[in-house]
């Protein structure tokens, strides 16, 4: 009784899940970093460290395709959440590595920019921010349909500059118009290499969003076991009252931004994952040996998923042309 | 007969009806305005949006991500270039996705000059739109037509951009749009909004039929075998005005409405000047990267042994507005005169 009071009143087979697919994210994330390094790709772009923030937001959605259902537009740290959401590591070592096989985008595009239609996730976009002006139309949509789904828009502290931020809070929150939206920003007091105070005058991101009589608030984005209840209280009071919610989840940065900061591992910063762990070992609610076992068992998935996806396919020239348009048709205007 | 601010009121309406056109809005789209051309008076479903043209790009991506069809208006063509990225973006999520997230979206604009409308209402959007890779883009330049092709952009699955040529928003076509009513003041009295208070008004809206203009496909609007003339929008109809004046000094012009930006009707192209081996181009956007530098670079690649002359292009000056002052406006965009010496200059080169 006194466990579950410690960890908020959740269950332990839920922290139990939420840890392992928190070590899945990481490992695999992990597991991308390589084979950059490994020169079997272009480019790595990610999000180590918001497992604890991830992860609950992909295990609370309402998952399934179309309106009915809730909507995630994403950007390219949410690793995490995809996994809860239940995507298998190899479809990301397929992104990563540009093979055919590669879902999301055909290998057409950079690591983490996932597009998973069945589960309503949107595409993820290079340009900052845009996410969100996108997500207030599937909540308009989503609104009209009435069946209480919600969209939830995810993006960077420091892409809260630009102005589709402010686009998204004044489209969701007009008098009698309000959008079932729930507005997500991960501070991480980074922007590539500009500091949180090289950018905001502000005291909480979190702040602009009451400025619009959004419910809002600032919560500790480590802890999976905070964000969860948060998430969940204010997914509930979205669907309730069909109004927008805002959350700034303040969480850390393990690694660099992308290849363009070098992907290294960042100092003194706290690692959800580990911590996380700790507690629950302390709690006795998981065991050293079982530990160790799930992050060799992700190890052992990693490495596999790589070598898969070696032997797959990769783009034909002659691909350039396909999905110009639905059809292909008059995409070329040589052919006209 | 229909002014083209009617047809489109008409189209939009007929969409809603028929196609499942669900969102009309933008700035001012909804009551009591109903657009600042009045395009969008009395429609179901236009609504006002606030005054954020890449919240109303953003929005419209959304609806469509989420299946709903819609149609987004930027007041001006001039407003349109910040969301430039959202516009590609849109154009890009189909390939991005591989296929998986197409956007049945419309974004409708008015361009071009012509009203004295000055710096900021006066700009031309087909140069940039034709490079926005995987938008379907036109441009009517009759009533008809505008009805037309809304409805083609409205019905297809990919994104489009339909350009109101400004100046012929209150030109009357010459042909009827199937239902509509052939008295011009019934059409009047059954759907423009009344001046003053219009909270009570409803549009009485005619039994319009489907009539679609295929994207892509050309019109030949004058026939002619001594040179080919290729316009679209408020241009086409000085074009065919010039022909008309040429005709009566022994001149046979061959007028062509592309109609469609992207794609191209590249086979009227072709065929017109293979036939008549003298082509000029007339548009009113910038000169310097014209979408009829394309056209007439496509020319002289595939059609060089079929002509009598270089490919000309008209375009607009490459200054950096229109100017409010007429003689700053006219010089900037082409003008019937310029149209009519060039056509001359053309037909009296010898190779």
């Amino acid at each position: 009784m006194a466990t579950k009071k410690a960890f908020g009143g959740l269950d332990k087979k839920l922290l139990i899940n939420m840890h392992k697919l928190m070590v899945k994210s990481r490992v695999l994330e992990e597991r991308l970093i390589k084979i950059y390094r490994a020169g079997e790709s272009f480019f790595w772009i990610g999000g180590p460290g918001e497992e604890a923030w991830g992860v609950p937001l992909g295990l609370l959605g309402k998952k399934g395709q179309g309106p009915a259902y809730d909507y995630y537009h994403l950007h390219y740290r949410c690793t995490p959440t995809l996994i809860a959401l239940g995507l298998p590591m190899i479809d990301s070592v397929r992104l990563m590595m540009n093979r055919s096989t590669d879902k999301s985008t055909g290998g057409r595009n950079f690591s983490n920019h996932y597009c998973i239609p069945e589960w309503n996730v949107a595409p993820v976009t290079s340009p900052l921010e845009v996410q969100y002006p996108i997500a207030c139309g599937t909540a308009h949509v989503q609104k009209r349909l009435g069946k209480k789904a919600i969209t939830i828009v995810t993006g960077g502290d420091a892409g809260t500059a630009e102005g589709d931020f402010a686009s998204s809070l004044i489209l969701a929150s007009r008098k009698g118009q309000e959008l079932p939206m729930l507005i997500t920003v991960q501070n991480n007091k980074w922007g590539i290499s500009t500091s949180y105070d090289g950018q905001h005058g502000e005291t909480h991101i979190a702040d602009r969003a009451k400025a619009f009589n959004i419910k809002s608030r600032v919560i500790n984005g480590n802890d999976p076991v905070e964000s969860y209840i948060c998430l969940q209280e204010d997914m509930a009071y979205i669907r309730k009252t069909g109004k927008p919610a805002f959350i700034e989840a303040h969480l850390s940065r393990l690694y660099g931004h992308s290849s363009a900061s070098g992907a290294n591992p960042v100092p003194n910063e706290v690692d959800p994952v580990r911590e996380f762990e700790k507690k629950l070992l302390k709690a006795g609610i998981l065991k050293e040996k079982d530990v160790k076992e799930l992050w060799q068992s992700f190890e052992n998935e990693g490495v596999k998923a790589a070598e898969q996806a070696r032997q797959e396919p990769v783009p034909t020239a002659e691909s350039v042309w396909d999905h110009t348009f639905v059809g292909s048709e008059n995409a070329d205007w040589r052919n006209f | 007969m229909a002014n083209m601010a009617q047809a489109i009121r008409m189209a939009l309406h007929y969409a809603e009806k028929n196609y499942n056109l669900k969102d009309v809005f933008g700035q001012d789209v909804g009551a009591p305005l109903g657009g600042v051309f009045t395009a969008t008076q009395g429609l179901k479903t236009a609504w006002n949006s606030p005054l954020d043209e890449r919240g109303i790009i953003g929005m419209a991506m959304g609806i469509a991500m989420a299946g709903d069809r819609c149609v987004a208006e930027i007041q001006f063509a001039d407003y349109i270039f910040n969301t430039i990225d959202l516009l590609k973006i849109a154009g890009n999520t189909l390939w991005c996705t591989n296929g998986q997230y197409n956007l049945p979206m419309t974004v409708m604009t008015p361009v071009g000059a012509g009203i004295r409308g000055s710096v900021y209402h006066s700009h031309s959007f087909d140069a940039w739109a034709s490079r926005l890779s995987g938008w379907k883009v036109v441009m009517p330049s009759n009533p008809l037509d505008a009805y037309g092709l809304l409805l083609s952009c409205i019905q297809d699955p990919n994104p489009c951009m339909f350009l109101k040529p400004k100046a012929l928003m209150r030109v009357r076509g010459e042909e009827l749009i199937p239902g509509e009513p052939t008295d011009e003041k019934d059409l009047k009295n059954m759907i423009d909004a009344p001046i003053g208070d219009r909270s009570k008004w409803k549009a009485k809206w005619p039994d319009v039929q489907e009539y679609l203009v295929p994207f892509g496909k050309g019109k030949i609007t004058r026939a002619g075998d001594q040179i080919t003339v290729v316009s679209y929008g408020r241009h086409l109809l000085m074009c065919n005005e010039v022909a008309d004046q040429l005709k009566q000094d022994g001149y046979s012009v061959e007028v062509i409405d592309l109609r469609s930006i992207y794609p191209y009707d590249w086979q009227m192209i072709k065929s017109s000047v293979e036939k008549t081996g003298r082509v000029l181009f007339v548009n009113e956007d910038t000169e310097v990267t014209n979408f009829a530098e394309h056209l007439s670079y496509r020319v002289t690649q595939e059609l060089f042994y079929h002509l009598m002359a270089p490919p000309r292009v008209l375009a607009g000056k490459n200054v950096p507005g229109i100017g409010l002052h007429p003689n700053l406006e006219d010089s900037s965009v082409p003008q019937k005169h310029e149209i009519e010496t060039l056509i001359r200059q053309i037909c009296a080169e010898v190779p």
